[in-house]
């Protein structure tokens, strides 16, 4: 039996938006999240009873998320768009900013890879099938985004650590 | 240290995820989507769940009969395109408000009936017919719609009765004057009618 799709979104609120906020900016990550769920609920019907709700979700916020960044770099410009309500993600304090902006300079793969898997909890071979490739290439990319965070991220903080 | 979930999780709060739920519940409305509103609200018998189609109100249910449940049932039954999104039901939660404050004596909502069919539905067409304070029995409303004989089915139709308190079926007793059985239970049938009896 399907279950209501308010218990979809219950469930899969957080992931969806952080599987966005490690491709996109917090504004972005938040229209991303809408237009996610909003084709999510559009298919509802459509999806098999027994499909994997959580990985069908981050394969449609992968697309959305890619939709977003695209439409941004064809409109490099800021036009001066103000989002309705103050955004409260990202700010100082709010969460670790360095981390994410370690995320944010992983090269794609890597990024998506770490994403999928540490955030979204996704096993190798469901990220094989979202990325392409092998699940051995998937768990790779992890791993290398893992050691990439280490040294960028942890390093830095080491250094700025008092001893 | 190492990098987990934990780490990446942190900029979620709860506040903005609030937000975009409430503002997914208004774009599915606008798109067309929102097979089936619902929200709860208080009441004095109890959380209410309220669910309404494009159509009108669909659904109210009490606490007692498991909320969980019955959305699970709309899922089935009407579309599994259902979301918690109040707008929808404003003038039902306004109306249902009036109602228990003793301030509405009649309910002035679209309605959507087609969770009930054949007898049922066409017993809970006749329901409103029975006027804000009086009773019958399960035998004058066998009567009401043409059927006398069907005392027993008239019963089923109030037991499945799927708006109760919209759809009075708390004003139907049985013929010894027992309360008789209730959706919501027989305190809080009791209670409708001494609401009812004190305005």
């Amino acid at each position: 039996m399907k279950p209501p799709f308010e218990k979809v979104v219950e469930q899969n609120v957080s992931v969806v938006l952080r599987v966005c906020r490690v491709i996109l900016d917090a504004h972005d990550a938040q229209d991303a999240w809408s237009e996610t769920f909003l084709a999510a609920l559009r298919a509802y019907p459509e999806l098999p009873d027994d499909a994997n709700a959580e990985a069908w979700l981050v394969t449609i916020a992968r697309r959305k998320a890619i939709d977003v960044l695209r439409a941004r770099k064809r409109q490099p410009a800021p036009v001066g768009e103000v989002p309705e309500v103050p955004t409260a993600l990202g700010v100082p304090g709010a969460g670790d900013e360095d981390l994410w902006h370690a995320v944010a300079a992983l090269p794609d793969k890597q990024r998506h890879a770490v994403a999928y898997h540490y955030v979204a909890g996704l096993p190798y071979t469901e990220i094989a099938g979202i990325l392409g490739g092998t699940s051995d290439a998937a768990r790779r990319a992890a791993a290398d985004g893992v050691k990439n965070l280490r040294k960028s991220y942890l390093g830095a903080a080491k250094e700025g650590a008092p001893s | 240290m190492n990098i987990s979930a934990d780490h990446l999780a942190s900029p979620d709060d709860t506040e903005t995820l609030s937000r975009l739920r409430d503002r997914l519940g208004l774009a599915a409305e606008a798109a067309g989507l929102l097979d089936v509103a619902y929200t709860t609200i208080d009441s004095p018998v109890g959380p209410l769940l309220l669910a309404a189609t494009p159509q009108g109100l669909v659904r109210v249910a009490y606490g007692v009969e498991d909320h969980d449940r019955v959305l699970d049932t709309l899922s089935q039954r009407i579309s599994p395109r259902v979301l918690r999104a109040p707008r929808r039901l404003d003038a039902a939660a306004r109306e249902l408000d009036e109602y228990f404050g003793g301030r509405r004596r009649v309910f002035d909502l679209p309605l959507d009936l087609s969770l009930s069919a054949g007898f049922r539905q066409l017993v809970q067409r006749h329901l409103p017919d029975i006027g804000y304070g009086q009773t019958r029995t399960y035998g004058q409303v066998a009567e009401l719609v043409g059927n006398p004989r069907a005392v027993r089915a008239v019963g089923t139709a109030c037991a499945t009765n799927p708006l109760p308190v919209v759809v009075p079926c708390h004003r139907v007793l049985r013929a010894d004057g027992a309360v008789g059985g209730y959706i919501g239970g027989t305190d809080a049938k009791q209670a409708l009618l001494r609401l009812e009896a004190a305005a």
